[in-house]
């Protein structure tokens, strides 16, 4: 298939020029809910990554053996193992922070990311391609997800991973790290990376 | 009109008449499904001992803070008094039904200070797990502790919440408790959680219910241990 973009290309494009978050705009509900700190959030990269690899190595193994009709309902059996899997390593060996994520981890099956990235790419390359665009996914994902968790964090608590990073007298803006400031800050950072984009463009045309 | 019928399928071969079967789409779902089952058990076999006691951990340390309360609890901390915590199981029969409750008796200084009870019962979207503390008479509630609950996220998941929690302290629970939208006054009122009145009445009636399954057994084993 001399028009599927290499493994190379498929890594780099995931992390900033397809990033999910950023630019494709998908998976956009964990990014809202548990981007509150950034301790949630690399958990969530992390779990996120651990089922993004697997369902695509995995589905681009039997790739030749998928039938048209019936890819999905193995696309979804193939993601439901893995975040069950994950799920449960996470309440035996990190039982709070399960906790804390409580039902976003059993929600990774329906994220958009994973089975979009078993459709574009999986099903069609090689193992290699496969797990290099998962790779790269996964980090363009943590990137985004812990880029929104900073900026939510210091300005909502003042902290960052527990530590205090503004002097106290910072009045720590509540609204920051409730539903709202997830929406404020995917909105404002969405906004910046789009205007750097159009600056970008509009030199490289004038020049 | 007629209908339309299906293309003729070529059936030349048995190869092909099986591809055509059910069996012949769907043995990769088939074999995935039995494959990714098996592994999940063996997971849930080798890791649900390890979940199962992080939550017990997990409930024998709420233990204190259920029975004695937060400043309690630190007290009795600082002053080395430390609650001896027994689990046993209370079986409960209702008409041809037993009901099996997990309850743990706190005594201190061999006297006992209260129970916890750990039980379940369904929310709006899913069980939900709690802890309860009782005093020795199970007269009044000492404290409450969510253990799992899986309600909605920004509405009902507030019940975990120690605002809403903390009200359920020293409220009487020989009558019922009964959810109120505002303002509670009666000892045996809950105020809800805004927008969750479903999830505050699971919570409540599931501490009805073991509240009054439990009343008389528990009772009965303090006056047999005077």
């Amino acid at each position: 298939m001399a028009d599927q973009p290499t493994p190379l290309e498929r890594f780099i494009q995931g992390i900033l020029p397809e990033n999910p978050v950023y630019r494709q705009l998908l998976g956009l509900c964990p990014v809202l809910a548990v981007s509150n700190g950034l301790k949630p959030a690399i958990t969530m990269s992390v779990a996120v990554a651990f089922v993004l690899l697997g369902a695509n190595v995995l589905i681009s193994l039997i790739r030749n053996l998928l039938k048209p009709h019936l890819r999905i309902v193995i696309f979804t059996l193939t993601i439901a193992t893995f975040v069950t899997l994950a799920d449960r390593f996470l309440a035996a060996y990190v039982y709070q922070m399960s906790k804390t994520l409580g039902p976003y981890i059993p929600l990774i099956i329906v994220n958009c990311i994973i089975i979009c990235r078993c459709e574009v790419c999986a099903s069609k390359q090689s193992v290699f391609a496969a797990a290099s665009d998962a790779i790269g996914q996964s980090l363009g994902f943590a990137l985004a997800l812990s880029s929104i968790a900073v900026v939510r964090e210091i300005l909502g608590t003042g902290m960052l991973f527990g530590l205090r990073v503004l002097p106290t007298a910072w009045p720590d803006w509540v609204i920051m790290i409730l539903p709202p400031g997830a929406f404020l800050t995917l909105g404002l950072l969405l906004g910046v990376i789009n205007w750097i984009d159009s600056y970008k463009s509009k030199k490289s045309r004038s020049s | 009109m007629k209908p339309v019928e299906p293309p003729k399928l070529e059936t030349s071969g048995l190869l092909q008449r099986l591809k055509n079967t059910n069996i012949g789409q769907a043995w990769l779902v088939l074999v995935l499904a039995l494959c990714f089952g098996a592994s999940l058990a063996a997971v849930q076999l080798t890791l649900g001992p390890v979940i199962e006691q992080n939550k017990l951990n997990e409930t024998l340390q709420k233990v204190p803070e259920l029975i004695l309360g937060t400043a309690g609890a630190q007290k009795a901390a600082e002053q080395n008094q430390n609650l001896v915590v027994e689990p046993q199981i209370i079986v409960v029969e209702k008409g041809n039904r037993k009901i099996f409750y997990s309850v743990y008796k706190a005594t201190l200084n061999g006297a006992t200070t209260g129970w916890v009870v750990k039980t379940a019962g369904q929310g709006y979207a899913d069980k939900i797990e709690l802890l309860i503390g009782f005093n020795p008479t199970i007269e009044t509630i000492t404290g409450l502790f969510v253990l799992d609950q899986k309600e909605t996220p920004g509405l009902g998941n507030k019940i975990i919440t120690q605002k809403w929690r903390k009200q359920f302290a020293k409220k009487g629970i020989i009558q019922p408790l009964v959810v109120v939208k505002k303002g509670a006054k009666a000892s045996n009122e809950i105020d809800s959680v805004t927008g969750a009145t479903i999830s505050s009445e699971s919570i409540t009636s599931i501490i009805n219910k073991a509240a009054s399954d439990l009343r008389g057994p528990l009772s009965a084993n303090i006056l047999k241990v005077k």
